[in-house]
């Protein structure tokens, strides 16, 4: 991990430094949440938040490093959690091959990589705005064919009773083990994904982005960098696919919706795409709106608040929480927040 | 077609004339196919394999009407898109509410047409608001303005739950658009030599030919009046059509009015013919957009081919692969990027 967090790359600096105070302090806090909090708000908040985030994350590796910004990311990870259930085994008597977790999961992973893969390679056929329609559409088209098909989805009710492994002793279903679960993957997610924006592939990635006629003259193949950073996003995609089906117990075309396609892409939006943190701090502010203004608004018009607040991040601050604290701190927006400006 | 401003713009139509006359050779060929089809009578083994000729024709006639529908929406959306560069992702919900707003007023009032009009005419107005309140505060910000509208769908589908609630409406037509047509084809020969013709609901015929009346009225609208004129001057270069000192703002506000209204009228037409209900709105939204990705965006006639290639592979795939429709549907998005990218009327870009 000390590796993976090199920000600041500077040599004479000790892993602690380059690491960075916020990091710390917020692995710190992370670390020792479960001490102070409930099972509810160690998996509904807890969890929930760090999966949103994750797969905020990886939208966001796709819109701010690579300008892409898909609606499809529920769906890969939809695919990981059906292959979940496809694979491993559930109580819908469809299909259901048992295969052990650690069979299991690779494969999903795999499977959710190369449709990622696919959706970019069909998408970076055209450029900017027409990536939002078409990850929309293959999203939409999606949730539909899983909601016809009963050969392969098991039609609208999907798959139940899906088990999280028990290994070492533990049930990772478990409040706790399952927060630990979801922070290690989302720590090494995030470590990643910050490490790869400086990687020679991350830079390359950020100049396509930013000029891709120059980086095509140059010899660069600009098709491929995007596909591979598609592929990426989708192992993260479907690594919160994988643990949102351990969770839930269940998968079915609703969890792949229009409407948790378009919450992802409010997450990301709310926390801000210039860094990888944003995503996860709009998870934990879009989780904890679901949650409590339920109390305020009710849980009827619960969408119409948080689209209200969606629309005032868009109108107020483009980039998002982050870009809010930017603005208000100008002196502390470290340039480590603004990569490829 | 701005060569300064877009370098890669160049038309297409240059590719020589032996190819296009070999795609008119084609189409003339699936022409007379589709025309023995629908109008000779069916062998047996023709029977076997495509179920009946009546479920055969049946799917191919909702196709084409169900296409106008598609048409009427998607032209409003494809229209927006090519002048403002603005993905209306809350173009659904203007089909929702228009059809809504027509239930209402059919219902008060009694008259369908006045609901018909009253879909067109608030869902004009309220395109003009969002317009001029909402997206020409984000103008050149293509993904924000795409955000906001994401935005307004999701804040707009949440009210008209809360006022609608859950149910599903059926708009009613009135009585002289109710019965069915007798089409003159043969769907089958008795053993006691009597021709069985089939019969067509009169109301998705209707459908159809406002479709076309529109899609032609539309078009016309585009080449031969001066509104027409600067919306496709443009769609073609926007700075170069502000800068000969038309009022962009003005052309905007029309076009954002007719496409806005149009799937109000959609909305009411389509209610009539098949329900009203909450998520009808993600629906006719896909429609759209996969209409108009295969057809190309900012084209009208591109509009009408995606729309007959989608509404036909939907109402096929639903008769002859039922639970794997929906990939037919995408089959021929994913075909259409590969081959042209930019849509079969597109312009490069």
């Amino acid at each position: 991990m000390s590796l993976a967090i090199a920000t600041n790359v500077t040599p004479q600096q000790n892993w602690l430094e380059r690491l960075g105070a916020g990091h710390i302090i917020l692995a710190v806090a992370l670390v020792l949440y479960p001490l102070v909090a409930s099972d509810f708000f160690l998996t509904q908040i807890g969890g929930y938040s760090l999966i949103f985030g994750m797969l905020g994350l990886s939208l966001m590796l796709l819109a701010g490093y690579g300008g892409m910004v898909s609606l499809a990311q529920i769906t890969v990870a939809g695919i990981a959690a059906y292959a979940i259930a496809i694979l491993g085994s559930n109580n819908s008597n469809v299909l259901g091959f048992g295969w052990p977790w650690w069979l299991a999961v690779p494969f999903a992973l795999l499977s959710a990589a190369l449709a990622s893969a696919l959706i970019g390679w069909i998408s970076v056929r055209t450029e900017g705005i027409y990536t939002i329609m078409i990850t929309l559409a293959i999203a939409t088209a999606t949730y539909y064919f899983a909601q016809q098909n009963y050969a392969i989805f098991n039609g609208h009710s999907g798959y139940a009773g899906i088990r999280a492994p028990a290994f070492w002793g533990i049930g990772w279903r478990d409040a706790r083990p399952f927060y630990y679960l979801c922070l290690g993957l989302a720590v090494l997610s995030y470590a990643a994904v910050l490490y790869g924006s400086r990687s020679t592939f991350g830079m390359t990635l950020q100049a396509i982005r930013d000029n891709p006629r120059r980086m095509r003259a140059l010899g660069y193949h600009v098709t491929a960098h995007k596909v591979f950073a598609w592929a990426l996003a989708g192992i993260i995609a479907g690594l919160a696919g994988v643990l949102l089906v351990w969770f839930n117990g269940r998968v079915s075309p609703g969890t792949i919706g229009v409407d948790a396609a378009i919450d992802v892409l409010i997450i990301a939006v709310i926390g801000g795409l210039r860094h990888p943190i944003g995503p996860f701090l709009g998870a934990v502010v879009v989780v904890l709106m679901q949650t409590f203004a339920i109390d305020i608004v009710g849980a009827e018009r619960f969408n119409t608040l948080i689209g209200m607040v969606f629309l005032v991040i868009v109108f107020v601050s483009p980039d998002g929480i982050l870009g809010l604290w930017g603005r208000i701190k100008p002196h502390l927006a470290q340039e480590s927040l603004r990569p490829g400006q | 077609m701005s060569l300064l401003d877009q370098p890669s713009s160049s038309s297409l139509s240059g590719g020589g004339t032996t190819r296009g006359q070999a795609w008119g050779l084609v189409g003339l060929l699936a022409a007379a196919v589709m025309a023995w089809l629908v109008f000779a009578v069916w062998p047996d083994w023709l029977n076997a394999i495509l179920i009946s000729k009546k479920a055969f024709v049946s799917a191919i006639l909702n196709g084409i009407t169900l296409a106008g529908l598609y048409f009427l929406v998607a032209s409003g959306f494809t229209l927006i898109f090519g002048l403002m560069r603005n993905v209306n992702l809350a173009h659904g919900s203007l089909y929702l509410l228009g059809a809504y707003i027509g239930y209402e007023v059919t219902n008060r009032t009694g008259y369908w047409l006045l609901g018909v009009a009253a879909g067109f005419a608030v869902l004009a107005i309220v395109g003009v608001v969002m317009q001029v309140f909402v997206f020409r505060r984000l103008e050149g910000d293509d993904l924000r303005q795409t955000l906001v509208s994401i935005g307004i769908s999701i804040v707009a589908a949440d009210l008209m739950l809360a006022v609608w609630a859950g149910g599903t409406y059926q708009i009613a037509t009135p009585e002289w658009l109710d019965g069915a047509l007798t089409l003159p084809i043969i769907t089958a020969v008795r053993s006691n030599g009597v021709s069985v013709f089939l019969t067509y609901p009169l109301y998705r015929v209707v459908v159809l030919a406002a479709a076309i009346v529109i899609g032609v009225g539309l078009w016309l609208m585009l080449h031969k009046t001066r509104v027409g004129m600067m919306i496709r001057a443009g769609v073609d270069d926007r700075a170069m059509l502000q800068a000969s000192g038309v009022n962009v703002h003005a052309v905007f506000a029309i076009v954002f009015a007719v496409g806005a209204g149009l799937a109000g009228f959609a909305g009411v037409v389509g209610g009539s013919a098949l329900s009203v209900a909450p998520g009808e709105d993600v629906r006719y939204l896909l429609a759209s957009l996969v209409v108009v990705i295969v057809g190309g965006m900012g084209s009208i006639t591109g509009a009408a081919i995606g729309a007959l290639l989608i509404g036909l592979a939907e109402q096929i795939g639903l008769v002859y692969f039922p639970t794997y429709g929906i990939v037919l549907t995408f089959v021929i998005m994913v075909v259409t990027l590969a081959v042209r990218p930019q849509g079969i009327m597109g312009k490069a870009r």
